[in-house]
């Protein structure tokens, strides 16, 4: 009986351990590959380049260009991401009434299960040429559209995130800032929001981790000339986009270029590892100032 | 402001969705669903990818349930206020964040390739279910943790033993939240493209696979494949495989609401 | 669980066995000696020993905070799952030192079954619910599992109140019936000790003097120990009372004495409400 007991707690402890091999063999994999890519070419000409063309005959390995580019349609994201989403958590937090929000909230549930191909579609079949109305300079593939579509994606997100944030926020402080007499506005914006403000961070930080790792739509609509610049309008390469652009092609396994879409990799996950602790890190800190 | 935020957020996703039908549900038929690719747009259908999506779904389900449930377990009942437990925490909430094209580099790397299974369903599938075991964790934790501690202490006291109790009790009390969470996570595990790329699964697949290690494609990679082509008559094979596949999605994620509704109202102790 | 148990540490092999007859020819179904308990550094019970006496009722008094749950929880050892755990001291059930490493603890929870502050029962049927501990334990057999759960609904006073719908969700009986059927839960196991840890806080006084009296019933077969914050229920139920304060053992001494004639002030004080 006892056997069994331990038999049990050991098969069960071996799935915990699942996630530790992972990470294990992510980070393994991404080492061992990248230290194969670093003895060809060189980590300066790697951070410093502005040209990453290792498919073409003329072989340059310069990360800044995907960098910039993943850079441009994140930023492009967040900055249609947060606004929006931080105003939907105000709204759905403050002021919508609790039967209202039982039914908008599912609603905007699912821009967050739509996958994400699916949103590549969207930026290349409608965005890109409704924005073409508007800019007539504007390329069939450019970092506006996906990077705008990306940020509606990640919406759901960053407002599920801060609205548990600002609700978290003790009921006390908001009667506290009616009792003197401030509107819903001055409360929301003066009171609730600065009191929650480490979750906000945490979902932005989050939001952003998630825009550099989105690879469909950047994939799709975005284009795949690496360029180091930051002009939304001309087809650009992201990281994530430039490792799908490989996998698709036929390169054969152990060569330099198939060990570039490791180095790309460990970027991406360097970046988004960073970003992911910052808030975990954030979060431990500010879930003890409220109990 | 808030409410025209919100509002628009659904206008443009009902633009969206609307676009999509307009352009794909003209080309949805009977012959859509049981063509092989081909050459020529008018003939294609996505046969091969929704038999690879099916293979997909189930294999991805069969690895992630037991191992996920198996670790929510684990860290819930077994796992220890230590050292080594707050380790594992922030292991998976930092998996949870890595791009999900990461794991599509450590599949080719460690099953396709260590493992030799080539760019099969399995090795697939195996990427996939580690792509969402992080999930399957955290929910299948906090359908644990909301089965009251006192049912729990009530079949202790009576001579359960720790698995006995867990088994008995905590397992079927928090089976309806359990299951929302797999089911969601699957859902997620349907609409990935770019680790399945990654891995190796082909946009052109002739034949509809036989078994785990046939290669294969999905839906979301078919889609991806005709998006990428220039030609409009591509466009609309894709705006008709994307009503498919959102019909697959919506219909799942649907499910788990149901049940999540249904579990919270039972769970009234 | 850090079960550090000092006095199982060296001759931990060697199982003690004690007298358990005192001089007017009690004997003692539980003792526990020098107990101390802690959580992390704070320690809730303070040195404390103590005998029960077989077939009688122990009625556990004292202010909230005063350690007398966590102190009935060390009989069946409930206490093993709190972080932070530790104990010193030993117990003995008839003899055997339940805290020694050699001790199946599934086993002494058979022998030593508990009931709790809110009625708990499983969300399945009234059936089941009592059958489980026979399930538990592997028991298979149809009839006998039947007879067992009649037997004990009856022993609860239960039986005529649910026969007609064994299959019936417990949950969807009354508090003071899903009391009942914790009891029969608990009976269903055949233990030979109860504890109670206020098992009537959460009942109306109807459903309440229906446990009272039912406890009183099975006196006759079990000894039974019962945490209370209700001193007229332990006036008129027990035999023996213990009234602790801040983790330390106040007075101990029969029920009857203590309520009219206590030794200490502080008890007189408690007992008559002045704090508390």
């Amino acid at each position: 009986m006892n056997v069994k007991e331990k038999i049990i707690e050991k098969i069960l402890a071996f799935c915990a351990l699942v996630t530790v091999f992972t990470t294990i063999g992510i980070i393994l994999i991404l080492a061992i590959e990248a230290v194969g890519f670093f003895s060809q070419v060189s980590i300066v000409e790697f951070l410093t380049s502005t040209k990453w063309t290792p498919l073409f005959t003329q072989k340059s390995y310069g990360i800044l260009p995907l960098l910039s580019g993943t850079f441009l349609t994140t930023v492009i994201a967040i900055s249609v991401a947060l606004p929006v989403g931080l105003t939907i958590a105000i709204y759905l937090n403050e002021y919508a009434s609790k039967r209202f929000r039982q039914i908008l909230k599912p609603l905007l549930e699912i821009l967050a299960v739509v996958p994400t191909v699916v949103y590549g579609f969207f930026a290349l079949m409608i965005v890109t040429p409704f924005l073409k109305t508007f800019i007539p300079e504007l390329s069939g593939f450019n970092a506006l559209s996906p990077g705008i579509v990306m940020g509606i994606m990640i919406i759901p997100f960053v407002s599920s995130l801060s609205e548990d944030a600002l609700s978290s926020v003790p009921n006390s402080l908001r009667q506290a800032s009616f009792g003197m007499g401030s509107t819903k506005f001055q409360t929301a914006f003066r009171v609730m929001v600065p009191a929650a403000s480490s979750g906000i961070v945490v979902s932005a930080i989050l939001a952003v981790s998630r825009a550099i790792g989105e690879t469909m739509i950047v994939a799709i609509a975005a284009g795949q000339q690496p360029r180091f610049g930051f002009d939304p309008t001309v087809p650009i390469e992201t990281i994530t986009a430039y490792i799908v652009q490989v996998s698709m092609g036929d390169v054969p396994h152990g060569s330099l270029a198939y060990k570039t879409i490791f180095a790309a990799g460990i970027t991406l996950f360097i970046f988004t590892f960073i970003l992911n602790n910052i808030s975990y890190w954030i979060k431990e800190r500010y879930q003890e100032e409220y109990e | 402001m808030g409410l025209t935020a919100t509002i628009l957020c659904l206008l443009i996703l009902a633009i969206f969705i609307g676009f999509i039908i307009y352009q794909g549900v003209g080309r949805l038929s009977w012959d859509f669903l049981i063509s092989l690719p081909s050459r020529f747009a008018e003939r294609s259908g996505i046969y091969t990818a929704w038999i690879g999506t099916l293979w997909v779904l189930v294999l991805t389900t069969l690895i992630s349930f037991p191992l996920g449930v198996g670790a929510g377990i684990y860290l819930e009942e077994y796992g220890k206020k230590n050292k080594l437990n707050k380790f594992l925490e922030i292991n998976i909430a930092n998996l949870a964040g890595v791009p999900s094209i990461i794991y599509g580099l450590l599949g080719l790397e460690v099953f396709v390739r260590l493992m030799n299974m080539g760019s099969s369903i399995l090795a697939g599938s195996l990427t996939l279910a580690l792509l969402i075991l992080p999930i399957i964790i955290v929910s299948t934790r906090e359908a644990i943790r909301a089965v009251p501690s006192t049912i729990k202490e009530a079949s202790v006291a009576l001579g359960a033993s720790k698995w006995q109790t867990i088994w008995n009790q905590i397992l079927p009390a928090s089976f309806g939240g359990i299951l929302t969470g797999v089911i969601l996570a699957i859902s997620r595990a349907v609409g990935e493209t770019a680790p399945l790329i990654v891995v190796g699964a082909l946009a052109y697949v002739p034949f509809a696979p036989q078994g785990p290690l046939d290669e294969f494609t999905v839906l979301p990679i078919q889609i991806f494949n005709w998006v990428s082509r220039p030609q409009h008559e591509f466009a609309i094979n894709a705006a008709a495989a994307i009503i498919i596949l959102l019909l697959i999605t919506f219909i799942m994620n649907g499910i788990a609401v149901y049940m999540r509704h249904r579990w919270q109202r039972k769970i009234d102790w | 669980m850090e079960v550090k148990s000092e006095a199982s540490g060296p001759k931990a092999t060697r199982v003690k066995t004690e007298p358990r007859v005192n001089s007017e020819n009690q004997t003692y179904k539980l003792r526990a000696k020098n107990i101390d308990v802690f959580y992390g550094d704070f320690q809730a019970i303070h040195d404390i020993s103590l005998d029960i006496i077989d077939n009688s009722i122990t009625a556990f008094i004292g202010p909230s905070g005063c350690g007398k749950s966590t102190f009935l929880r060390l009989f069946n050892r409930m206490n093993d799952y709190i972080d932070g755990f530790s104990m010193n001291g030993q117990i003995l059930l008839e003899g055997q030192d339940i805290y020694d490493p050699s001790v199946n603890v599934e086993e002494l929870r058979k022998k030593i079954g508990m009931v709790f502050q809110k009625p708990n029962p499983f969300p399945k049927s009234i059936f089941e619910n009592v059958a489980y501990g026979l399930r538990i334990q592997g028991i298979k057999d149809k009839d006998f599992i039947e007879q067992r759960v009649v037997e004990s609904l009856k022993q609860a006073t239960l039986f005529e109140e649910v026969k007609d719908d064994l299959d019936k969700q417990a949950l969807a009986l009354s508090g003071g019936q899903q009391q009942r059927l914790c009891m029969a839960r608990t009976l269903a196991v055949k233990p030979s000790v109860l504890l109670m840890d206020e098992p009537t806080s959460a009942l109306d006084p109807i459903s309440t003097a229906k446990i009272e009296e039912l406890i009183t019933e099975l006196k006759k077969k079990y000894t039974i120990a019962i945490v209370t914050h209700n001193m007229q229920q332990a006036g008129r139920i027990s035999d023996n009372t213990v009234f602790l304060y801040m983790g330390k053992l106040v007075e101990y001494g029969d029920t009857q004495k203590i309520f009219t004639n206590p030794e200490k002030d502080r008890t007189q004080n408690y007992i008559t409400g002045r704090f508390g």
